[in-house]
Order: structure tokens, then sequence, then C-alpha cells
């Protein structure tokens, strides 16, 4: 089975075989990267728009240069100078996109669902960089893909996801992503930054780092999001230091043999400890950032081909 | 002119019973039931459907002044007579606010010009609803204002609350307030749980609601006011309302009829049209309501009719407008009630004309002699397909697009005159 999805908007719409099959072909771009020759015309005459409405370094990047990598041309919309700012809304600058007829639009958006509204008044393939506190798929996917290279399987694993749960859209994709692969979640930090619901979601929940980080294969820090917190949630940082931020002593907890991921940018000495962060032993944040190139080049290539695909049939049956 | 209409089955929310009958108007008022047809009397078939009430519409918001794009009092009087509402208490949250017997004239006017159900305007509590002055409590009374509330917005402050319940208890003048914690609802898109946390939204508990109403009914205790709570959508709320009826205070409760159908899954994915204040609740929240709705808990229910444009919908949820079109819709979907058993139709229109009649003074909402000729003739159980365009509201917000609904309007009378279908066309029809 393959990914046969017109967009990809969330990790919820996926099948456990999809999942696998985009994982599959992220792999074998992870290897086609490290090759001194890094291009392809799997796009080519294609065009690719990343429009971010939020401010993003790696995302943006990793997605401009996967779509440079598989020969597309990339346009990346500066929304900070553009007539958003002037007002238009977002179903207008979709329409005005979409008169363009590009193949892929690439968006992250501040409010939960933005993708979806915007991916309903389209004709292109649309890929979800980001919504609000929603879903980041390709984060997901590429932790996922680092996890399953470290550990050489993706079942049956102990995670642990950390910190603030509640603003994290990065945790909600991996919580759905690592569900259906049938792993065990659990989900720690302050009970203000755990979302409602998380136990009827099937994720355990701890409130405390040495509880939480117990035999976990996996260590996932996330980052305290200042910007969408509108009110006392923390008491302060070096509380939250003191008793979620990750350091040797906390991840002493964990198995010996446990990574230790961030899907960036980090805090440092807010949720983990430079040190640790660097330490190529335990750490695997710049394999997660290796791995964001080849994921994304999968995703683009494989809506690339449901897109012709689609096409193709269309324009099957205008002849007949 | 003196009409017989037979051949009905007559709902009568005062006795609680449903039975085949006839009713004679003269005057404009019900002169007699099951009494033989005067001579001269225009005589209609009612073909055994069901004769009512008509429906008073407690918190009806009309875009006059200020956003008559969203709606007008023509049409939204005309969506009125199409759905079997034949008043409107009309809400003050309009731009500006209906905060002055000034604006309260205005809107008397252009609904005694332009639509055909009755108007009956209620005024904001607090001098553009911001929650710092009382208004002229006395002065709108005198003007014709039902009650007074700022909306679907709370008067935070606990002293000025506490000041114009005061005030108005000296005048019996009723105040209704929208009891959701303001604190814990800022910013809230959905209510807190699993499912809003799947979706990313922001979300409030469904405890902000019993809070909220703790606080108005301790106030209604200290100060004697009459008090209507206007939406009660949570179970927790419920024991409160419960202990502050055994205590004797002069409350009274309402709930949407959005609330009774629909449930947080109807957000779906982020449909706007099914966003509103307060959020729709579990579906253990909904049938909980609806219990107490059947049992008289709960004494009113209305459509919290509140047309928004394409525009404020076609939004991001978070950012887009809350509210529903509910006129024309709040008749069939009240039927689901009763379609599913949970309450019958004496009880329905007890709740949709009787006590909302009774709670705000006005002598509609009866079948018995003497009472204002505003009736609804309805097939309960005529079915259809819910078409958002072909609405008379001229917003076309509705959460039942597309939905499969039961009972249809066939006329509609208000003080003995046909206001649907328009004179002129077949009113069985």
């Amino acid at each position: 089975m393959t990914f046969r999805g017109r967009h990809l908007l969330g990790i919820e719409q996926l099948a456990p075989d999809e999942i696998r099959a985009l994982l599959d072909v992220a792999e074998d771009y992870a290897a086609f990267n490290r090759q001194p020759m890094r291009r392809r015309d799997t796009l080519a005459g294609m065009t690719v728009i990343t429009l971010f409405y939020e401010p993003s370094t790696r995302t943006q990047a990793s997605f401009e240069l996967a779509g440079k990598r598989l020969g597309a041309d990339v346009m990346t919309m500066a929304v900070a100078v553009s007539s958003v700012k002037k007002g238009e809304t977002l179903i207008d600058t979709a329409l005005t996109l979409n008169a363009m007829r590009p193949d892929l639009i690439i968006v992250r958006h501040p409010a939960s669902g933005a993708v979806n509204l915007l991916a309903s008044k389209v004709d292109c393939a649309v890929v979800n960089a980001g919504d609000g506190r929603h879903e980041h798929p390709t984060q997901a996917l590429l932790d996922a893909l680092t996890i399953r290279r470290r550990k050489g399987r993706l079942h049956r694993l102990t995670v642990a996801i950390c910190g603030d749960i509640a603003h994290s859209r990065v945790a909600r994709s991996n919580i759905l992503l690592l569900g259906k692969l049938e792993n065990r979640i659990r989900l720690v930090g302050p009970p203000t930054l755990i979302p409602a619901g998380a136990r009827e979601l099937g994720c355990e929940v701890a409130h405390d780092m040495a509880e939480g980080l117990a035999d976990a294969d996996v260590v996932m820090m996330l980052r305290l999001q200042k910007e969408r917190m509108d009110g006392a949630f923390i008491p302060s940082e070096r509380e939250y230091y003191h008793r979620y931020g990750l350091d040797a002593a906390k991840l002493a907890h964990a198995r010996p043999d446990a990574i230790v991921m961030h899907p960036g940018p980090m805090n440092r000495g807010v949720e983990i400890d430079g040190t640790l962060a660097d330490d190529i032993n335990r750490s695997v944040i710049q394999d997660q950032v290796e791995m964001g190139v080849a994921v994304r080049m999968a995703a683009l290539d494989l809506l690339a081909r449901n897109l012709r695909a689609a096409r193709a049939g269309a324009a099957g049956a205008a002849h007949a | 002119m003196t009409l017989h209409i037979a051949n009905v089955r007559l709902i009568d929310p005062e006795a609680l019973t449903m039975a085949p009958g006839s009713l004679t108007v003269a005057g404009g008022r019900i002169a007699a039931r099951d009494a033989p047809p005067p001579a001269g009397a225009r005589i209609i078939d009612g073909g055994g459907l069901c004769l009512a009430p008509g429906i008073v519409d407690l918190g009806v918001k009309v875009g006059e002044p200020g956003e008559r794009h969203k709606e007008s009092f023509r049409t939204a009087g005309l969506a009125a007579a199409a759905g079997g509402v034949t008043t409107l208490v009309t809400r003050p949250d309009t731009r500006p606010p209906i905060d002055s017997p000034e604006a309260l004239e205005f809107v008397a006017r252009r609904a005694a010009e332009a639509s055909p159900v009755r108007i009956a305007p209620m005024a904001a509590l607090t001098r553009g609803r911001d929650g710092r002055e009382m208004v002229e409590i006395g002065l709108l009374r005198d003007a014709g204002a039902v009650a007074f509330t700022d909306g679907l917005r709370q008067v935070e402050s606990t002293r000025v609350l506490a000041r114009c319940l005061t005030y108005a208890a000296g005048l019996g003048a009723l105040v209704i307030g929208h009891p959701q914690d303001a604190g814990l609802s800022a910013g809230a898109a959905a209510t807190s749980g699993r499912f809003a946390s799947l979706r990313g939204l922001p979300a409030v508990a469904p405890m902000a609601e019993r809070i909220g109403l703790e606080r108005d009914l301790a106030l209604v205790a200290m100060t004697g006011a009459r008090y209507h709570a206007d939406q009660i959508t949570t179970a927790p709320a419920l024991p409160a309302l419960e202990r502050a009826r055994a205590e004797g205070l002069d409350i009274s409760a309402g709930v949407s009829i959005h609330h009774v159908t629909l449930n947080e899954f109807d957000l779906g994915d982020y449909r706007t049209f099914f966003k509103f204040t307060p959020p729709l609740r579990g579906e253990d929240d909904r049938q909980a309501v609806v219990a107490a709705l059947a049992e008289g808990l709960i004494d009113i229910l209305c459509s919290m009719h509140d047309p928004q444009d394409e525009e404020s919908k076609r939004l991001p949820f978070e950012e887009a407008a809350a509210g529903a079109v509910g006129l024309e819709t709040f008749l069939p979907a009240a039927l689901r009630l009763w379609h599913a058993g949970a309450l019958g139709l004496p009880q329905l229109f007890r709740a949709m004309a009787l006590n909302p009649a009774r709670r705000l003074g006005l002598p509609q909402g009866r079948l018995a002699a003497g009472a204002p000729a505003d009736l609804v003739l309805f097939d309960p159980d005529a079915p259809f397909l819910l078409d958002r365009f072909r609405l008379h509201s001229k917003a076309k917000n509705t959460p039942f697009d597309g939905a499969r609904m039961q009972g249809r309007v066939r006329a509609t009378w208000v003080g003995g005159r046909r206001v649907f279908p328009p004179e002129g066309r077949d009113a069985a029809a």
C-alpha cells in the first residue's frame, strides 16, 4: 500500500500503511541526500509555493530545499510584505495563488484548521507545514524516521513527550502517529500544559520527570511556546527548568540507550540543558533536521505522483 | 373578520394536551375552542395537522441598527413567519446597542413598518454593554423594553451587576444574564475535552457555566431580582439551578435549539457554521440538558437567531464569528426532540411559546379564549432536505444546511391575520 492522499493535512487521515510507505520513500531520499550529486527532475516543470504566516527557519528552508532537489520551481511567499498585510483574507490569498496554477502549496498558519480551509478552496495539492496547535504532519514523519533509523523499529517503544504539550502541534501529530503504530506514549509536564482529554487519546500522563521518563526509549522534548501562552501557565522559567528541563540527571531515569529529540528551535536552559542537546551519543537533534529534508522530498514526490495520476484520470475522462 | 380553523390537532401548552378540535378567531383574538363555526365565518380545513400557539422566540438578533446587510426587520420577520415564530424578542447587542429610550424607539418604529410578526424589544443592561453603568431601566421599560440584557456578554464586575439587579428589582424588571465565567471563556472556540484537544482549538471548561450561574444566582438571592439565564448547556450547572428553584428565587433558564440538537462532534473538520457562544457541548451534556428541558427545570427553548454573513464565517475557526440563523429551522429542529421521544408537542410549545410569553408578561403563547390569535399550523411529519439558500433570512449561516428534517409550517397567523404564506397563496399548500 502506498500513500494515496491528495493533500497532506495531518497524521489523523493517514493509515498505518500509508505512514510506513511515506517513511520508506523518505529512507531512499535520506540515502540520496548523502550523495555528492543531489538533484533529480522528479518535479521538473512543477511549481511549489511556500506560504508561511508564521516565522520559520528550518521548516521553510527544509521544504524549499526538498522542492529544489526534486527539480521544482520553488517560490517563497513573504507574507510579512504581501497583501496579507493589507487585510486580504486567507481564502482570497488562496484563490489568488490558485489562479497562478501552482502544483503544490505548502502552508503554515497560526490558526488551527486554517490549512484545511485553504485546501478546500484550491485545485492543487496542499501540505500542512503547521496550523495553530492542530497538526504538523511532516515533523511527526521526520521524527518517526529518525526513531526508526536509531531504534531499528517503530512499534512497541515507550516514548515520553515532555513539556508544553497543550500548545504543541508537533505533540498532537506525534501522539497520533506513534499511537497508530502501537507505541506507548507518555505525556510529561505540569498539569497546566497537558491538554484536556489526554488520557482518552490513549496516552499516559505524568507530572514528574522521574516517573514520566522511567524506561523510556525515546525522550521527545518540546519548546516552551511562550508566544502562544495567553496567561500564567508556569510560575517562572527557572522553576520550569528545575522541574521539567532535561539534563543528565533526569535523563538517567530513561533507558540507557534512550535517544533525546527536540523539534527546534531550542530554548537552551529552559527545556533542555545545552550540553545534553549537543551530546552526539544521546541527542539526535541534528539527525531530525537531516531527515526533515528527506521526509519532505518524499511527501512532495508522492503528492506530485497522486496529482499527476488524478490529472491523467481527469484528462482521460474528458477524452472519453 | 371571523375565522374558523377546523379539523386540527390543538396543542395546548397550558393544559399539556393535544386533541382533535377546532378554533374560532374573531377580532384578532381567540374566540372559542371546539365551537360550531359562527355564521359568515371563513372556514379553513386544517387537514388534521397541528395547530399551536405561535412561537415566542426569546433572544433574536436582528441586524438593525448597524448590520442591516446581515438581517433587517423585514427579512427577520419573513423568516419568522415562515418558521411559525409570531413574536421576536429582539436582542440589544446591535451597533450601536439599544441602551437608550431613543434607540428603543427606532427599533419599535422599524419593527412596526417592516415586520409581519410582533416584535418585543429587549434593552441593554449597561450603557454600551460595557458593564460599567446601568442604563435608564425605568425609562426603557416605559418605552416598551421587555427585559434587560447585555446579550452574550457577562457583566464582569460583581459590584456593577449587584447594583443593576438591585435597581431592576425595585422596578420588577427582568434581567437576563449570560452565565459563562468571562475569564475562563475568553477566546474559547470549543468545549475543552478530547475533541477540542485533537483539533487544537482554544477551549473552555464546561464548569465555566456553573461558575457564572452560581455567581449570578447568589446575587439574585442577595437582591431579590427577577432573573433569567439565557442558555444553560451543561450538566454541572443543573444542580445549581435546581437548588435556586428550591430556595424560591424568581429565576428561569433557557437553552438554544442548537445546544439540544447538536454536539461538539458536529464541528467536524472546522465547520464554522457550528461555532456558537457558548460552544457546542459533549453528548452527555446535551442529553442532560434535554432531560432538564423535558422536566421543566429549563423553561425556555429559543433559536438564538444570530445572522452572520459569509465573510464572517469563511475564516479559520478561531477567527470566525459565532452564531447561526435559527428562525426558520427552529420548529423542525425542535421536532427532532419530539420524533426522538424526548418531549411531547405540548411540552415543546410550553418551552417555545407559553413560558417565554409568561416570563416576559406577554399575553401570547396560549390557546385560551381571549388570547391573541397568534397561531401556527404545521405538519410535524413532512420530510424535507434543508437548502440554506431557500431561507428568508439575508444571512444563510445555518448548521442544518443539507440536513434531513421533518416538520413544515403550513400557515402562520399573527393577531388573526395570515402572515405565512402571504395572503393570495393557498394556506394549506
